[in-house]
């Protein structure tokens, strides 16, 4: 194996299935995950499994100053350190590269909605929206909304210093995260990164988000082949890679899951019949793989497009990870990779599977991932 | 062809064009010309009212109008539009609409805003409002445009589309640090050999009253209103904070040789990129400064240059009493006892917070050019803390061979970047 292939030694996942590589198995055999179709009537959400916090985030202060969207991060980001047997090795933690995937934001519902009331009968609304502001947001809530703080948070925790990016803009940020960690661990860069990303998808303001552009499906038993584009049910989910080189991952006698193939990202405007091109174009780049492990959001054009360019790479079977644990935006591709690593681990799928992203509004990706001997 | 390599045999990355907006004006030209005369471009806020605020004064781009009501995003990418319009142009590179490389792009973070979030609300509901409301508001479908606009990828989608770039563009955040990081990408992407050209752009038009207060909470601005152009004074002992500014900085970086095979001038090379996370604290250093000290070293050794090979130091030096003095001592322990001139840009332009590294990385490269270092204005009591030589109240002229750029945020981040001049040949 050349010294700069890109390998897979350690994963955490946190999904509606549950925690850990084990619980997320069972999507290879057609289990869905726990969603909750009550706190956000009438739109359903696949939730978060309950987590001892205590195991990766051991400081109550540490819980604290974040929101659930940074917990569970910092959760999985410990969980794939523990997982490749990195966890608390301070010499690599030093060089490690943290490359992140998520938006941000968190909002304070309460605080939002009294002012949201207030508002209307204010004489001057830009003078009480200072006033409610000053004296009603909590300071530190700043830290939960700004998006490199799930970072931060992984760096205060586990001590990953090496470096610190954070990628932002949807779906398509967790497929450029994986591609520009394994591009430089390929061209001799960097040889070692945890990459990954978390979404709380139980969040009105999430919801909001997308909602606005009429991108939520609110049934999540309607396979995503016959919502006609009416998109996706959110899911909540973090998921982080360790990657290494395999040059380090030999010296170290690290345990692989998988090998990446290069990752190919695009992007296009969306006209008709591009998305399918376009994906044509990075499957032919990726190459075939008898399973595919689908992001399809369900949304617009672009979710029929996908599957027609599926249909014609002549897989053999394709897994809608969507109808199994809802859409996660930025993590949902990182949660992809692991799912296929953990698989072909497990000897559940064999060979090789592609792992695709169609991002709802914009950006397509894709990634072979290969079995190892 | 014979190739020009750095001295680890790597492909050189040239500065082929730039461009810049702050609340000194757009463009190279006006920018400098303040910025060396020792203008400052901080002033009272008109966009907001201001009552009841702590802090009354920002760096806020106002002659660049983009569609009321204000909104971030849009602010954003008019500001990242002008800048990567006076980069592309400059640099001469692709064609119109056709730039033949990839785009990295520094955006704040997006989130809806009052107005968007109060129509929405209104629509919803009537009585007790909470975001049961908003949503119903939402799905009434009659806010459709403000998807697009609040998702975090469209401010970097929009420039993808208006100036051709290639492949899949990235929107990143570190913080403050987030402009010097996507030169750093853009650096990295060359050396890989991926494109022969990268766009580089650090944005940032989100002075907005929520944004204000949230870093008025923490303590991080500086509450001295009553001069609105003395607030901001970097290294000086009654420093009291920073002051947010607004503006875009762009970049083209382009693979030397191939720039050199088009006949491209030239401006500058970007020679060496550091980067170190603090995993000491949320919104401060740690007190060893350990992590801005070895974000330096890494720049400098990633640029294969001493240090005593740098010229001058473009300090992050926001103004607010932590900063300042972490960034002089992590200067000292690197520089020992020959610190070279240091200065803060943002002294006249504020705290461009995620444009400031690319902002900065522009004023860098000019004061390369010129050789000309623009003056830290408003430093009339020396901090004893700080026993540094600081380009006090007026330019200096001063032979520029290499420039240090730092940036420094909040979660950990430090990014550094060394630029020179274009090697003899």
């Amino acid at each position: 194996m050349p010294d700069n292939d890109v390998l897979i030694t350690g994963i955490g996942i946190v999904t509606s299935l549950g925690e850990g590589g084990e619980a997320q198995l069972a999507i290879i055999d057609g289990a869905k995950g726990k969603v909750d179709r009550e706190t956000f009537l009438p739109y359903a959400v696949f939730a978060a499994p309950p987590l001892e916090l205590d195991r990766h985030i051991p400081k109550k202060s540490d819980q604290r100053q974040m929101e659930p969207w940074q917990r569970i991060g910092t959760y999985a980001a410990g969980a794939a350190l523990e997982d490749a047997g990195l966890k608390g090795d301070a010499e690599a933690l030093q060089r490690m590269n943290l490359i992140v995937a998520c938006g941000g934001g968190e909002r304070d519902y309460a605080v939002d909605g009294a002012i949201l009331t207030g508002m209307r009968d204010a004489p001057d609304k830009g003078v009480y929206l200072n006033e409610r502001l000053m004296s009603d947001i909590r300071p530190t809530l700043f830290l939960a909304q700004l998006s490199n703080l799930l970072a931060g948070n992984i760096s205060i925790v586990h001590g990953v210093i090496g470096g610190s990016r954070t990628f932002m803009g949807e779906e398509q940020a967790g497929v450029d995260a994986i591609r520009i960690a394994s591009a430089r661990i390929r061209a001799g860069q960097n040889d070692l990164f945890l990459v990954g990303g978390a979404v709380n998808a139980e969040r009105a303001d999430v919801i909001l988000s997308y909602e606005m552009g009429g991108a939520i499906w609110r049934d999540p038993a309607v396979p995503v082949a016959k919502r006609n584009g009416g998109g996706f049910v959110p899911g909540t989910a973090a998921a982080f890679l360790v990657l290494e080189s395999a040059a380090r991952a030999k010296v170290r006698g690290a345990r692989v899951y998988a090998r990446l193939g290069e990752v190919q990202a695009d992007r296009c405007r969306r006209n008709p019949g591009e998305v399918q091109a376009g994906l044509g174009r990075l499957f032919a780049a990726a190459g075939a793989a008898p399973t595919v492990l689908s992001g399809n959001a369900g949304f617009g054009l672009a979710s029929s497009e996908e599957s027609t360019a599926i249909a014609q790479s002549g897989a053999a079977r394709t897994i809608m990870t969507g109808e199994h644990l809802g859409h996660s935006m930025e993590a949902q591709f990182p949660a992809g990779v692991a799912i296929a690593a953990l698989a072909l681990k497990a000897g559940k799928l064999k060979d090789a599977a592609l792992v695709t992203s169609v991002g709802h509004h914009r950006g397509e990706g894709c990634v072979r991932v290969e079995a190892v001997a | 062809m014979k190739r020009t390599l750095d001295s680890f045999g790597r492909p050189v990355v040239a500065v082929t064009g730039m461009g810049v907006v702050t609340s000194l004006g757009v463009g190279k030209a006006d920018n400098w010309a303040a910025l060396t005369a020792g203008k400052s471009g901080i002033h009272r806020i008109t966009r907001f009212p201001t009552e009841g605020l702590r802090t009354t004064i920002a760096g806020t781009v106002d002659t660049v109008k983009v569609q009321e009501p204000f909104c971030a995003p849009n602010l954003s990418h008019e500001l990242a539009r002008l800048a990567a319009e006076e980069a592309v142009s400059q640099s001469g590179i692709g064609a119109k609409a056709d730039f033949p490389g990839a785009l990295f792009m520094a955006v704040p973070p997006v989130e809806i805003e009052w107005p968007q979030r109060e129509a929405m609300a209104n629509a919803g509901g009537n009585g007790e409002l909470t975001y049961v409301d908003v949503l119903k508001g939402a799905a009434s479908g009659k806010f459709k445009p403000m998807h697009e606009l609040f998702l975090f990828g469209t401010v970097a989608d929009r420039i993808a589309d208006e100036f051709g770039t290639k492949g899949s563009p990235i929107s990143l955040s570190t913080a403050c640090s987030s402009g010097a990081t996507a030169i750093q990408l853009g650096v990295e992407a060359i050396r890989r050999g991926e494109a022969p050209a990268a766009l580089c752009i650090g944005t940032d038009g989100s002075v907005h009253a929520e944004a204000l207060i949230r870093f008025s909470l923490l303590s991080a601005l500086s509450t001295q209103n009553e001069v609105p152009e003395a607030a901001a004074k970097p290294f000086s002992k009654n420093r009291d904070g920073f002051v947010m500014g607004e503006g875009a900085g762009a970049l083209v970086l382009e693979d030397y040789d191939a720039a050199k095979a088009r006949g491209a001038r030239i401006l500058g090379i970007l020679s060496g990129c550091g980067e170190m996370g603090d995993g000491f604290h949320r919104t401060r250093s740690s007190p060893d400064g350990k992590p801005i000290i070895l974000a330096i070293k890494a720049a400098l050794e990633d640029a294969g240059l001493t240090p005593d090979r740098i010229s001058t130091v473009n300090a992050h030096g926001t103004s607010t009493p932590e900063n300042d003095k972490m960034e002089a001592m992590g200067c000292q322990v690197v520089f020992g006892e020959t610190v070279p001139p240091i200065t803060s840009n943002k002294s006249m332009v504020g705290h461009t917070l995620t444009a400031a590294g690319a902002v900065e990385a522009v004023f860098s490269l000019l004061t390369i050019e010129k050789g000309r270092i623009p003056p830290t204005i408003n430093y009339h009591q020396p901090d004893p803390m700080i026993p540094l030589d600081i380009v006090a109240n007026k330019a200096r002229d001063l032979r520029v061979d290499a420039v240090l750029s730092n940036s420094f945020g909040f979660g950990g981040q430090n990014t550094c970047l060394v630029m020179t001049a274009e090697p003899a040949n």
